[in-house]
């Protein structure tokens, strides 16, 4: 099936766009209903914190958005510009180290928690989180 | 669909109705009204989420900080949910050790109540 890409301008309003557009084409693609609120959950976790990333280090470039059906996988894949060398480890949860801020190496453990199948891939020129879900029945790629 | 806030006060609490999504847009309204909230002296807080249809990390983390300013005064912040879409993200973030989670407003405040 054909790849559906999207990039958007790195505000948080648009994160809701990015969301609506993963969930109909999930649906579109086969994705069990359950799992929608996975994979638009997961996907908003990627965007913001893609967002967030660029806000901090390079506002005026885009975030890009790659979502295709795989061999009867739904696979979506968040790319952003912002230099990220290494990813956070997960530590005990103590609410003193925690804070409104603390979203960025969150979203990542979200993600990973709802997603069946996450992949991140760090590096100084960007992060690229790749995602799937079974996408269980085949839909015809023309109307 | 966007976010809608309204707060009212029973007793010593002071109960804050959320409806619709929480995330990276409109997370920062939430967390000017609990902020606002605490500055005015409410100390003992109790968010309904019943008609919240999405929440991201970035809402969690606006709960997590007024949680830690309510605690500054000896306070309190406490949810309302049933949803299991939103109680699932409390359940993976491992926060529903953090939150006093209620299945109801009524529950919460008998809760609250017996804890004077």
């Amino acid at each position: 099936m054909a790849t559906v890409e999207l990039t958007f301008s790195a505000l948080p309003a648009h994160v809701r766009t990015a969301r609506l557009v993963a969930t109909a084409i999930a649906r579109r693609t086969g994705v069990e209903e359950s799992l929608l609120d996975e994979v638009r959950l997961a996907v908003g976790e990627a965007c913001s914190r893609a967002v967030e990333a660029h806000r901090a280090h390079c506002p005026g470039e885009p975030i890009r958005i790659e979502l295709k059906d795989d061999s009867g996988r739904f696979e979506v894949t968040v790319s952003d510009q912002a230099p990220s060398d290494e990813i956070k480890q997960e530590q005990p949860l103590d609410l003193g180290m925690l804070s409104d801020s603390f979203m960025s190496g969150f979203g990542i453990a979200v993600i990973a928690g709802l997603a069946d199948d996450v992949e991140v891939f760090p590096s100084p020129k960007g992060m690229r989180i790749r995602m799937s879900w079974p996408a269980a029945r085949h839909v015809p790629t023309q109307a | 669909m966007d976010l809608k806030l309204d707060h009212h006060n029973e007793d010593r609490l002071t109960i804050v109705e959320v409806e619709g999504e929480i995330d990276v847009y409109t997370a920062p309204r939430l967390r000017e009204l609990l902020i606002d909230l605490v500055n005015k002296g409410n100390f003992h807080l109790l968010v309904n989420m019943e008609k919240v249809d999405f929440l991201d990390s970035t809402g969690l983390g606006v709960l997590v900080g007024g949680l830690k300013r309510v605690r500054a005064h000896d306070g309190s912040l406490e949810l309302v949910c049933t949803q299991e879409r939103i109680l699932k993200i409390f359940r993976i973030t491992g926060l529903t050790k953090v939150f006093g989670i209620y299945a109801s407003v009524d529950e919460a405040k008998e809760a609250h109540g017996k804890d004077k």
